[in-house]
């Protein structure tokens, strides 16, 4: 089974993050990692191959930095990987960046396609569907666990009041949830590994894409203006002598919660 | 008054989500509601009251196996067919994992813009959003085709607006590309009392300070005697004191109550990201320099287990 995981380059949650002057998301100060929920995506993909053999390619459309992710993807264990790069894909929506990345999957052959089930910086969640939706195969998202079977995928699909079972033949796209599995630390060997893999770097030209159809120009929604939220201010802060559980709901009766 | 397609979110026992009247509220100011009910046969009938009730002047209901035994792309056809014929001014949707799907599909269907959790909406079509944890405000708006827009639950009070819709069966085909991730069991868990926790106004998490599973019943006292859902933080879940589908943050669920309240938990950014844009916070730790404190309208700096259950005594006493 030949899997490609998708892997994004986001700015670290745990840190500071802003848009830029563009309105696009600040890379330039931002401490660039690994989006999170992807780690458990590779994580997945290199289970089901090592019980169903075949290859696992990283897919990652970036600017040049994102190179640097890759090759962090790529010491978990993966066996080679794909950067779609371009200055004209900068400021793209997701309506377009899907249009790419369908692109880029056409040239891969690939029985199954991984995702994260969100990226830590946009949390936008549509990616796997536009891309099912683009490519005409199914989309199993959201999952907490997968089987496979010959060809037959069998996932739990997280929702808001328990989970369904969703299954559907290969090819398709899964995405997931950071319940799924616990994913491995690359070790020494797989970061020297990685440093030898193939990475293979596809431009819009590549994809029969024109500039005109990505980027700024061509998505379909822009970033009107964006602003710091102001900080909350006029909190009151008590320190508990006894009393502080009363001073609480004497907080909650004054705004009408009790 | 132009159309206003809403994208009905229910339970599968035919309860429409607040979310569902918010999203008509916020459609009355655009033009005119419709509500699309996607479901099993019966789904609209069992429906219309409530719809109508907050102004619904129509409903399109596309039911039965073909739409609700598989995963949303059946509904994202149905949709994109009546948008075509229909040429609504905007399409809402709940910004939920299903909603933002079948607006996806949309998009790509029409190749038409997209905006996922708004959290206002402007007539002229400028939506709100909050960023990066809540910490970036964004105003953004859709270029090509109408808005398609997902609003986020909780951003704003549903109203009541009577209506007396007539339902309207959408004849939907369905062909084979769109039945090809089948739906084969739905499984709820976890269905108690206390309301959903995306959906409620009123929120009571617990944290690692909250020090053990069975320590939960405290957190779940409160949110009991307030009305509220309870939550966690992912230090609390990933120690295994409170199920995942409860997790609050970056990883988890993003909620917006009018109320949230804190036990035990740091407030590390990765919390924030699912909470900050409560209306208003409540904060129980024993940490004085805990980044929660910033965030809190009110903070008490004490022992949660003694200020919980003093609290839990007082609202009992006022009852």
């Amino acid at each position: 089974m030949n899997i490609v995981v998708l892997v994004k380059q986001v700015p670290d949650s745990g840190s500071e993050r802003n848009l830029a002057d563009d309105n696009t998301v600040d890379r330039k100060s931002a401490n660039n990692v690994i989006n999170e929920m992807d780690e458990y995506a590779i994580e997945e993909a290199l289970r089901l191959q090592e019980a169903h053999g075949g290859e696992v390619t990283v897919l990652t459309m970036g600017p040049e930095g994102a190179s640097e992710s890759i090759r962090k993807a790529l010491s978990m264990g993966p066996d080679k990987a794909v950067h779609v790069v371009d200055d004209a894909l900068h400021g793209s929506c997701a309506v377009t960046t899907s249009k790419v990345l369908a692109a880029a999957l056409r040239t891969l052959n690939a029985d199954l396609v991984i995702s994260g089930a969100e990226s830590t910086d946009g949390r936008v969640q549509v990616i796997p569907h536009m891309i099912a939706e683009r490519l005409g195969v199914a989309a199993l998202t959201g999952a907490r666990k997968v089987t496979v079977d010959g060809s037959t995928l069998t996932v739990e699909r997280q929702t808001e009041e328990g989970y369904e079972v969703v299954t559907a033949a290969t090819p398709a796209v899964l995405s997931v949830w950071d319940t799924i599995n616990e994913p491995r630390y690359p070790s020494f060997k797989g970061i020297m590994a990685a440093k030898k893999k193939p990475v293979q770097t596809l431009s819009l030209a590549d994809l029969g894409i024109a500039p005109s159809e990505v980027g700024f120009e061509g998505s379909t929604s822009e970033v009107v203006e964006h602003a710091k939220r102001p900080p909350r201010s006029g909190g009151v802060k008590v320190t508990d002598e006894g009393e502080g559980g009363v001073k609480l709901v004497e907080f909650l009766a004054s705004e009408k919660f009790v | 008054m132009a159309e206003v397609l809403v994208v009905v979110e229910a339970t599968r026992d035919f309860g429409v989500k607040k979310v569902t009247l918010e999203l008509l509220t916020l459609a009355r100011t655009l033009g005119s509601p419709s509500a699309v009910v996607f479901g099993p046969a019966g789904a609209a009938a069992a429906m219309t009251d409530k719809l109508g009730e907050f102004g619904a002047e129509k409903i399109y209901a596309a039911e039965g196996d073909d739409i609700d035994g598989y995963l949303v792309a059946p509904k994202a056809t149905a949709l994109a067919d009546l948008v075509r014929s229909a040429s609504p001014a905007a399409v809402l949707l709940p910004s939920t994992q299903e909603g933002k799907e079948i607006a996806a599909r949309l998009a790509v269907k029409l190749e038409n813009g997209l905006l996922t959790d708004v959290v206002e909406l402007s007539p002229e079509g400028v939506a709100t959003q909050a960023a990066f944890a809540g910490q970036v405000i964004v105003k953004s708006r859709v270029t090509k085709g109408i808005p398609i827009v997902t609003l986020r639950p909780n951003s704003l009070t549903p109203a009541p607006a009577a209506a007396s819709p007539a339902v309207e069966a959408l004849s939907v085909t369905v062909g084979d590309a769109d039945k090809l991730a089948k739906v084969t069991d739905r499984v709820v868990e976890q269905k108690g009392s206390r309301p959903e926790l995306t959906e409620a106004s009123i929120v009571v998490s617990g944290g690692r300070g909250v020090a053990s599973a069975d320590n939960f019943k405290l957190v779940e006292e409160l949110a009991d005697l307030l009305g509220g859902a309870v939550g966690a933080s992912r230090a609390a879940v990933d120690s295994g004191f409170y199920p995942h589908q409860f997790q609050v943050g970056q990883t988890g669920k993003t909620v917006s109550p009018q109320l949230y309240v804190a036990l035990g938990i740091s407030g590390a950014i990765q919390h924030r990201a699912g909470m900050q844009t409560s209306k208003t916070i409540v904060a129980v730790n024993k940490d004085p320099e805990a980044p929660i404190f910033e965030l809190a309208d009110f903070g008490v700096v004490g022992d949660l287990f003694k200020v919980v259950p003093q609290a839990a005594e007082e609202i009992r006493k006022r009852k």
